[in-house]
């Protein structure tokens, strides 16, 4: 498991290893033709690297077209549920907010997937809150089970499970599981999320090794920029990607950084990271592994969006709505946060079209998951 | 040139393309119709098979491209094997490009599991040309249970690095009683020209027409090149010489 290697180390030798390194770090790392290391990830992410980013910018531009050609992925999330058990600072969807719960019915699922079918979606991501009776595994299953019908590809982020729980859903239809750390620092871990079972620092660290185990097609890795030191917890994500490529080396990675925004009752991040910082990272992130998926999220804003995809991103979300019932159903419910951008995906294919690159909106088919059709045909025997 | 043959069916072109990583699918069908080529592989999970109006597909519906699905995406025999039963239906064609790749960083073929769905397909009438590492005894066992060719890969798919794998797929040419096709790694012409005067029956280019800066233009010299190639290895290569001739002969009593 992961543990027994974040263990052995030290959050504070790591932060002091990353902001003293120099321009001759990151002049080594830039400049190195065989495979980069984490010691070039930590100079890559560096005040000092900050000076090289046009540079960077280059590089990761280069090697991005070179594997993933000219194209951006499309996805889009529904949010199924906003109950939720935990306490976390800094999310709308908290236990000690008091907003209007909600959790999709069968009838009403089918409602948002028609109308995300009609803005062009083959990509889903289901996203619930954790409130293990209402949204547990069954409810989880049957969800899937009504969206492979509409969707190829189906992506989770909802909270952590049990190997034995991600085979069934696996075996469902199930494809890719975002499962963001938050922070990678176990204080300020403690300190976000009081209570419920997300209190649990190490269960959600060895999440990945759960379902890596459980042979998943594919897992998002992040943390949530703001709670604490970026670059710090940046590393600690490059580790863990790491690690997990050699262990479970059947398994596909993705990496998102999403910023706090604002939402109702929660806290103003500790640490601000700001748009050239962003660069720097996602940048880094490619310069470092060459083959890691990219996502960028309606978080940022029209103008960032807009410049950043060529520099290393590999998939968007696009026209999202972040609150159950969102597209049809509902469009007035309470958010998890305030998306920044809210053109229409079309609005963005036309604008990612005219800089070159083409929208993907299906890299996936349930034919390439047998067990989908075995499950359907058990039970209708 | 001679014709390349396949399970009974000819090809004028030796230029085998991909499908992926393109700026528009406009500007692939422009590619691929510049590239000549006859052979043009897709993958699977991109395409919506059940839609009549799949923005791929309707770029590929002219008559000289003929359809090499592909797998790309599966793990294993199992997998490989369903997907290709369905979609051997929904596109009306059993040649097949058996991709198995359980590595999604790297994309390296599973030469176990490729062996046994390979031997399967066969069995259930596909045309199959599998993707492979540059081994010649696997070679030989696809051959044996019956594939239509053989496709080696000169380096990591995508890499550009060209023939990283001469020396194996030299052997390969030396052995195989089915084409040899080059798959994967071929960066530049020049690549191109290496491997078709080397004796390769065809060779497969992706990346490297869909990532340049002129997609349309990089594919013309694609086809030049392996066409080149082709005709050096018909009109038979001058020997390239490593050691002078001498000029006292060490034979020359026997003349006396």
């Amino acid at each position: 498991m992961f543990t027994k290697l974040f263990d052995k180390y030290n959050w504070e030798e790591v932060k002091q290893s990353i902001y003293s390194k120099t321009k001759t770090d990151v002049e080594h790392a830039l400049n190195k033709t065989s495979k980069r290391d984490l010691e070039d990830f930590k100079a890559l992410i560096s005040p000092a690297g900050s000076n090289y980013i046009e540079q960077m910018a280059q590089l990761s531009h280069q090697l991005t077209q070179k594997r993933f050609g000219k194209t951006i992925q499309f996805y889009t999330p529904l949010y199924l549920s906003n109950e939720c058990q935990n306490i976390c600072t800094y999310c709308g969807f908290s236990f000690d907010n008091k907003i209007k719960r909600k959790t999709l019915t069968d009838s009403e699922i089918l409602v948002e997937a028609e109308a995300i079918k009609t803005l062009g979606y083959d990509h889903i991501l289901l996203v619930t809150g954790e409130a293990e009776k209402t949204v547990g595994v069954p409810y989880l299953k049957n969800a899937i089970r009504l969206l492979r019908n509409y969707f190829s590809h189906i992506s989770m982020e909802v909270q952590p499970l049990d190997q034995n729980e991600y085979e069934e859903l696996i075996a469902e239809g199930l494809n890719t599981v975002l499962v963001y750390q938050e922070t990678y620092h176990k204080d300020d871990y403690k300190l976000h999320h009081p209570k419920g079972k997300k209190s649990n620092f190490n269960y959600r660290l060895e999440t990945p090794d759960r379902l890596g185990n459980a042979e998943i097609y594919k897992i998002g890795l992040g943390t949530l920029i703001g709670l604490e030191d970026w670059r710090t917890d940046s590393f600690f994500t490059a580790l863990h990607l790491n690690y997990l490529e050699k262990k479970h080396w059947k398994t596909k990675y993705s990496i998102s950084f999403p910023r706090m925004r604002p939402a109702e009752g929660i806290i103003e991040p500790k640490v601000i990271m700001y748009d050239k910082e962003m660069v720097q990272l996602i940048c880094a992130y490619r310069i470092f592994n060459e083959e890691v998926e990219l996502s960028l999220s309606t978080r940022e804003n029209e103008k960032f969006r807009d410049n950043v995809f060529k520099l290393g991103i590999t998939s968007m979300s696009a026209g999202s709505k972040t609150n159950p019932g969102g597209y049809a159903v509902d469009p007035e419910s309470l958010e998890q946060f305030e998306i920044s951008d809210e053109r229409s995906p079309q609005q963005i294919e036309q604008l990612i079209k005219k800089q070159g690159y083409e929208v993907i909106w299906k890299d996936w088919d349930k034919i390439l998951t047998p067990s989908i059709y075995e499950t359907a045909a058990t039970k209708k025997m | 040139m001679d014709k390349l043959i396949i399970a009974g069916k000819e090809f004028n072109s030796r230029l085998f393309t991909g499908t992926g990583k393109f700026s528009s699918s406009q500007m692939m069908e422009d590619s691929l119709l510049a590239s000549g080529s006859e052979l043009v592989t897709v993958a699977l999970k991109r395409v919506d098979m059940n839609n009549n109006d799949d923005d791929i597909l309707k770029h590929l519906a002219h008559s000289q491209f003929n359809l090499l699905p592909n797998t790309s995406g599966v793990r294993n025999a199992k997998e490989a094997i369903f997907a290709a039963q369905l979609a051997r239906e929904a596109l009306e064609t059993n040649w097949l490009k058996l991709e198995i790749h359980p590595d999604p960083k790297y994309l390296l073929p599973d030469p176990i599991e490729t062996l046994k769905a390979a031997e399967e397909l066969v069995k259930l009438g596909f045309i199959v040309l599998p993707y492979i590492h540059a081994d010649p005894v696997l070679c030989k066992h696809l051959e044996e249970v019956g594939v239509a060719a053989v496709m080696p890969l000169g380096s990591p798919i995508g890499s550009n690095s060209g023939l990283q794998t001469k020396r194996f797929l030299e052997i390969i040419i030396d052995q195989s009683n089915v084409p040899v096709v080059i798959d994967a790694g071929i960066g530049a012409p020049s690549h191109a020209a290496e491997a078709m005067e080397m004796g390769a029956d065809a060779i497969l280019v992706n990346t490297a027409i869909a990532v340049s800066q002129n997609p349309v233009l990089m594919a013309r010299a694609f086809k030049m090149a392996t066409e080149a190639g082709r005709m050096a290895y018909e009109a038979k290569l001058a020997k390239v010489k490593k050691t002078a001739e001498a000029s006292s002969p060490l034979t020359s009593f026997l003349q006396d």
